[in-house]
């Protein structure tokens, strides 16, 4: 169980970030294939190994770790997934503590910078069935239960995320590539949307909740 | 799956060492994946990169030469290159006149390349951008990502590459390339699908008598799944859904494009076609057959259609020297 959450932890995100999606990245690609291109497994699994490789291991900065790994999926992924999920980690990035940790409360805080991030440079709103469907409750959920500390904040936020994920399912894509299929496009689980409850899954895990 | 590979991971980097040995006239980076003129950067003259997933060939990195692109960055099989990549390229062609980056208008591609056009900026690089939406198969509202990017890139590469090589200034070289994209319009059908070497089987499924009408050029769906039918009707769909979106008249550009898995003869049975539809409306002055927007192994054609003017005409008689494209050298 921790407190607060500090370089290690972060380091520990992100490592665990990496073997979720290299577990998945095949569900992850059969879910992109339905209604985008299929790699979307491939690229994650790509982006997540190089941001392993290039985590600060001296640093007691959670930003600074955070901002490394940003860093590395903008370089190592392409497509879409690189620059929005690289965007997300250095934004969250940059509204943590500069120095050490950050509290719940503060890690909150940046989950919600980060999806704006995501939702700026996207464009993507809520219900256009996009990664932003996952990440939006999370950050809410995270925001409103961090006075419960950081594991009941951090599972109270995968939670949010699966069912924002969950939810996708029955929506008509409207950005991206699924959105060329139009109605086609309902009655699948969105792909980025999946990484992204994975994605905070693996902070639920590493925390202890 | 067969293909003439050496291993599915290794395809675009075994493709450039290819291209590298085949075309000593191109800089060819390997590692970074950029593909550049040997003469780059050219002092005095406007740069112009592309990109985008790998695939398509010869688009982009065949396009690369005289009078036309100064540096082509490819990603893997259908995914867009990365930021560092691109701000690289963008810097190596950089002869102080400013870099045009041409972008097909897929969301990957489209964002990389901003962030791309933002580090270069910080490098004190004046970038402009041209983005390519042709695709006549997609709405275009805002409950879709836009209409996609293809065949009229390469008019676009083709033609802003011969201004910029006659000298003009980044605003003029992209306010030509503006124009081509606005009066050009594409659309494609697919017969068969294609298969992405690390996936290893087909990225959707056709019936043996099903085409995909509309499709886009990673295999994406268009308007319609139907019957298959003879090529002039399947050119009246595609020309129909051209001439409903911008009404085809005066001199014409008409590109009729393999996706790669199609004999050049059915692409000359395709282009009589559109010679026939268009008679009695427009004239076709100018005339591209071949593979030039791939989709890998696809099977099937589009059609890119674009309304020329003179100076249009002009430049894109000027001489270009690439390994996709040549003449006038």
């Amino acid at each position: 169980m921790a407190d607060e959450f500090d370089a290690g932890i972060a380091r520990e995100w992100v490592r665990v970030i990496a073997v979720r999606v290299s577990e998945q990245a095949t569900y992850l690609g059969e879910l992109d294939g339905a209604i985008g291109d299929g790699d979307h497994g491939g690229n994650l699994d790509r982006g997540f190994a190089a941001a392993v490789g290039k985590l600060d291991r001296t640093t007691d900065s959670a930003r600074e770790v955070l901002t490394a790994t940003g860093g590395a999926l903008i370089s190592a992924v392409g497509g879409a997934s690189g620059p929005l999920y690289g965007t997300y980690f250095r934004k969250l990035a940059r509204a943590l503590p500069e120095h050490g940790g950050a509290s719940a409360a503060e890690l909150g805080a940046a989950l919600q910078v980060g999806v704006d991030g995501v939702r700026a440079l996207g464009g993507a709103a809520e219900g256009d069935k996009t990664m932003v469907d996952a990440l939006v409750p999370a950050a809410a959920a995270f925001a409103e239960t961090a006075t419960d500390g950081l594991p009941a904040a951090a599972v109270a936020a995968a939670e949010a995320a699966r069912r924002g994920a969950d939810a996708t399912v029955p929506l008509r894509a409207r950005k991206g590539r699924a959105s060329y299929l139009g109605e086609r496009s309902e009655g699948h689980l969105d792909p980025g949307a999946a990484s992204s409850a994975l994605v905070l899954a693996a902070l639920a895990e590493v925390v202890g909740g | 799956m067969k293909k003439l590979i050496d291993g599915p991971d290794a395809v675009v980097a075994d493709a450039l060492r290819g291209m590298a040995a085949a075309h000593p006239g191109l800089r060819v980076d390997v590692e970074r994946r950029i593909v550049t003129r040997t003469d780059a950067p050219r002092q005095g003259k406007v740069g112009l990169v592309s990109g985008g997933g790998s695939g398509h060939e010869p688009l982009h990195i065949g396009l690369v030469g005289l009078g036309m692109l100064d540096a082509a960055c490819p990603g893997e099989v259908f995914t867009s290159p990365v930021p560092d990549q691109i701000q690289a390229a963008t810097a190596a062609v950089d002869g102080g006149q400013g870099v045009l980056h041409v972008v097909k208008n897929y969301t990957g591609d489209v964002l990389n390349f901003q962030m791309a056009a933002e580090l270069a900026g910080d490098d004190g690089v004046d970038v402009a951008t041209v983005l390519v939406n042709d695709d006549v198969a997609v709405e275009d509202s805002t409950h879709t990502a836009g209409r996609r990017g293809t065949g009229a890139t390469l008019f676009v590469e083709k033609i802003a590459g011969a201004l910029a090589e006659d000298g003009a200034a980044l605003k003029e070289v992209t306010a030509a390339g503006k124009e081509v994209v606005e009066r050009s319009r594409s659309f494609g059908v697919a017969l068969t699908p294609c298969t992405v070497p690390a996936a290893g089987r087909p990225g959707f499924e056709l019936g043996d008598d099903e085409i995909e009408l509309g499709v886009g050029i990673h295999g994406e769906p268009g308007r319609e799944r139907g019957p298959m039918r003879g090529a002039a009707e399947i050119v009246d769909v595609a020309m129909s859904a051209i001439n409903d979106d911008m009404p085809l008249q005066g001199d014409l550009l008409v590109m009729v494009n393999g996706m790669g898995g199609t004999p050049l003869s059915e692409l000359y049975v395709v282009f009589a076609d559109v010679e026939r539809w268009l008679s009695g409306r427009a004239r076709i002055t100018r005339s591209l057959v071949g593979n030039y927007v791939t989709s890998l192994d696809m099977t099937g054609c589009s059609i890119t259609v674009c309304l020329l003017t003179p100076q249009l005409t002009q430049l894109w008689d000027e001489p270009v020297n690439t390994p996709g494209l040549r003449w006038g050298c």
